[in-house]
């Protein structure tokens, strides 16, 4: 592991890329076999009260690390930029190549949030794409950077950034709509019971029962709702029902139709419940005929409990493990190279789905 | 809002990354051996870390040993344990134990297979639905036709409203004859369709991206012809011994080990010709189109074409090492051949008068595997570039290990106030531009064949027209009992004969 580091008070962002430049330089000098990842650049905008925390997250990251990290922490009053600049990289050795992977933080106050983007722009890899996650809001930031940055991540389960999850789903539609592309966090907690639920249908003899089903019943961690919203939104714009808005119920529960394309409704049950890890916690679809599935969070995987008619209940495991809230700020660093098509028709249906 | 969709297609599936496989029983043939303790077994488990198995997964093993459930299941938690590329999850890892069951009996004991379909089909009442079945040959090539043929008498090579797939291992024959025997054996019983041979190359990554090199990017396809390229060098090289392979070694040979399978497969790759889909056969149709437009030698050619060689005593890494004859297992006298170079041409229009140079060795000085295309050099040069290199052939090199990546030389101007040239390189390496470790190359070949796609599997005819380009090799060399073997030193680059290949060109440093 090498590392090497550059700062600088009061300093400029043509000092700090330059300050890149010269460090990547020396790093390949003193190794030839040191050389630069060139994946993306993501840049965060955190407020410096929570950057521990966010470099805590940054640090999880994994296997998933950008190739160049640039995050600015914004304190109220500052007027000048302090940055840090790091180059570090392993794994070079016996002929292997290593990789340097480069991180600069950026002190910066909130009167440059309006015009950002002129001090990140000269400090990214331009040929790289450029994700912007933004955790505190600072929307004046985020618009700022809009024109620069290729993809933005957020987190429309996050109550800290958006009133209720009507204006969450608003504000992600509102970003499709631009020139960059959306990857939400709480669209990818709903990914393990996507492939559950395909996979469940998967198998022709159980298929026929999408068409007939009656009713889903999602369970959630109270701070995921809009992740549970998501998943019928998805089941929605997949099979093709109609959601109507959802009505609060007792305990915090929420409950709706759908209309289904070939007539008919379907009943949607939304239940917080607690749990320790966000996302969703269980989901149980119910058709006709006694058919029923559940599947529930449990350790090393979803635990599955189906019930037909004639048939005695069966129950079983379908293997896997969490990913953490680590893994899915990672998982979206890496969709950041990827596109989803589906997202947007159950961003759609799920804003149906509220008030 | 998508509302219209056919009962027949799953409409949850569009836009996962991961696709869902139908449930399926899992049983392996040789369940005890090296290959399912170091790789299958890890592999599977990587799979249900990751959340990828089928909604419902059993696993069989099958063996000769002496064993029970509770003894397999402790096998297989010692192979994850050990072999596994990440740390178990001890919840993951015991729900797997849960679903594993072993069968002891003898591959060629008919009454095996009987207790299999009790167990097999006792699964299906068990879980109200019929499971894919998908027998995986992790044996000694001998067994493969005495399974396929238990399997078929058995009826468990069909099974109603369930996919029946059946794995092989390679090697796929020892030769042409042996090879189109065991193709035959297997399609008395099983459809081409459900039948997967595996070479794990093919599920390595690197492999993959030469396609993707090849025809997602319309930079390199204009040149890819004889009009431009000179000639191709394919380096297949290892820097240990045959350690204590032995055994298996001797009764194959470098030709058979490496050169029949992975390193025909990267030639037919690079030569192919654009597929018009990725879908399986159309892929393997233009690979066996190619393999089949390689003309082997004829038995007298064989000495101009082909060349093979031992490794004698030499100095690697510092320390001095035995020769292969001195290597324990390795019969006194033994005239296998731990190297060999080829030259091939590839007789179509795209590929005429192109030479394909092909080297594989042990013991050689660095471990590297890499394609080194040599294109044509410039028709001609508007100033001199005397004082330098002067201007070299491009080379397009595809490195697969250690390093995956791509380089490109060109000729490039040395800074001062003449016009100097001197070659430098332009290099991608995958490891700096993507983010995500690849997947073990069983994990990826596991999981297509539970779902049916055998892309990445070889067919029948690819299998034949791989062994027709080695097999007149094998029978030259094999009649050839007198003539020395050449040596060459441990540590080196390969003996001074396989120099003589060579039309004009030099093989490149290892």
């Amino acid at each position: 592991m090498s590392e090497a580091r550059w700062s600088e008070a009061d300093t400029t962002p043509e000092h700090i890329e330059a300050a890149l430049r010269e460090l990547l330089r020396e790093q390949h000098a003193a190794d030839e076999n040191l050389v630069p990842a060139r994946v993306l650049n993501l840049v965060v905008v955190a407020d410096r009260e929570w950057r521990g925390e966010v470099v805590n997250r940054l640090e999880r990251l994994g296997e998933y690390h950008p190739s160049r990290t640039i995050l600015c922490t914004v304190e109220e009053g500052r007027k000048h930029l302090d940055a840090t600049a790091t180059v570090s990289g392993d794994g070079a050795g016996e002929g292997r190549v290593g990789v340097l992977r480069e991180s600069v933080e950026i002190e910066m106050g909130r009167e440059h949030m309006g015009r950002v983007d002129t001090i990140i722009d000269p400090v990214i890899v331009s040929e790289l794409p450029t994700v912007l996650w933004s955790p505190h809001s600072f929307d004046e930031a985020v618009e700022s950077l809009l024109g620069l940055v290729d993809v933005i991540l957020i987190d429309t389960d996050d109550p800290v950034y958006f009133d209720g999850p009507g204006a969450a789903l608003t504000r992600a539609a509102e970003l499709s709509d631009s020139s960059v592309y959306v990857v939400d966090l709480a669209w990818l907690r709903t990914v393990p019971w996507r492939e559950r639920l395909a996979g469940s249908f998967e198998n022709p003899s159980r298929r026929e029962a999408l068409q007939s089903l009656k009713r889903i019943y999602v369970r959630y961690n109270p701070a995921s709702v809009v992740s549970a919203v998501l998943l019928i939104g998805w089941l929605a714009s997949r099979i093709g029902w109609q959601p109507g808005a959802l009505e609060p119920a007792p305990g915090g529960a929420l409950r709706g139709t759908a209309k289904k394309a070939g007539g008919g409704s379907i009943s949607l049950e939304f239940n917080p419940v607690p749990q320790a890890t966000r996302g969703i916690a269980g989901v149980t679809v119910t058709g006709d005929a006694g058919f029923s599935l559940s599947l529930d969070r449990g350790p090393g995987g979803l635990l599955a409990r189906e019930q037909r008619a004639g048939v005695r209940p069966q129950q079983w495991r379908m293997f896997g493990t969490s990913r953490g809230e680590g893994g899915i700020l990672g998982d979206g660093v890496r969709q950041a190279l990827l596109r989803d098509a589906t997202y947007r028709p159950a961003l759609e249906a799920a804003r149906s789905l509220t008030p | 809002m998508e509302s219209d969709y056919q009962l027949s297609e799953n409409p949850l599936v569009e836009g996962l990354e991961r696709l869902p496989v139908r449930s399926t029983v899992l049983v392996i043939f040789g369940a005890m051996g090296d290959l399912a303790s170091r790789k299958l077994l890890p592999a599977i488990y990587n799979l249900a870390h990751e959340g990828a198995l089928p909604e419902r997964i059993e696993l069989i093993g099958i063996s000769r040993g002496e064993s029970t459930d509770e003894k397999f299941r402790e096998h297989v938690r010692e192979s994850v344990d050990r072999f596994s590329r990440r740390r178990p999850n001890a919840d993951v890892l015991n729900g797997l134990l849960e679903t594993v069951h072993y069968i002891r009996g003898a591959f060629d004991d008919a009454d095996l297979y009987a207790r299999l379909r009790e167990a097999v089909e006792g699964l299906d009442e068990k879980f109200g639905t019929p499971l894919n079945r998908v027998f995986y040959l992790s044996t000694a090539p001998e067994f493969f036709p005495v399974i396929v043929e238990n399997l078929g008498e058995a009826g468990l090579n069909t099974a109603e409203e369930a996919d029946v797939r059946v794995v092989i291992e390679k090697p796929i024959g020892y030769d042409l004859a042996s090879a189109r025997l065991q193709n035959e054996a297997v399609r008395n019983h099983f459809d081409e369709s459900q039948v997967f041979r595996i070479d794990h190359y093919l599920g390595k990554e690197t492999v993959q991206n030469l396609m993707a090199l090849r025809f997602a990017n319309a930079l390199f396809e204009p040149v890819w012809n004889r009009n431009f390229i000179d000639y191709v060098q394919i380096t297949a090289s290892e820097d240990i011994g045959v350690g204590t392979r032995a055994g298996y070694y001797e009764g194959s040979g470098a030709l058979r080990d490496l050169v029949q399978n992975h390193m025909l497969q990267l030639l037919a790759l690079l030569t192919m010709e654009p597929p018009t889909s990725f879908e399986a056969n159309r892929l393997r149709d233009e690979k066996v189109k190619v393999l089949e437009a390689i003309v082997p030698p004829r038995l007298d050619e064989v000495a101009l074409m082909a060349v093979r060689a031992q490794y004698g005593p030499g100095v690697v890494s510092g320390g001095e090492t035995v020769g292969y004859l001195e290597e324990p297992g390795v019969a006194e006298g033994s005239r296998t051949e731990t190297y060999a170079a080829l030259k091939l041409y590839v007789s179509n229009w795209r590929w005429a008068g192109v030479p394909f140079y092909l080297r594989t060795g042990k013991r050689l000085s660095r471990k590297l595997t890499e394609i080194a295309v040599t294109l044509r050099p410039v028709p001609h040069l508007a100033f001199q570039s005397s004082g330098s290199l002067g201007v070299q052939p491009n080379q397009i090199i595809l490195t697969v290990q250690p390093d995956e990546g791509v380089s490109v030389s060109l000729g490039a101007k040395i800074p001062g106030t003449k016009m100097q040239i001197r070659p430098v390189n332009m290099e991608f390496h995958y490891g700096t531009s993507f983010m995500s470790e690849s997947p073990e190359a069983y994990e990826r070949l596991i999981m297509d064949a539970m779902r049916g796609d055998a892309t990445l599997f070889t067919r029948n005819d690819e299998i034949e027209a791989l062994w027709g380009i080695i097999d007149p090799i094998l029978s030259a060399w094999g009649a050839d009992t007198t003539s020395p073997i050449p040596q060459y030193p441990s540590g080196s680059a390969g003996p001074n004969e396989a120099d003589a290949l060579l039309e004009g060109c030099a093989w490149r440093r290892l």
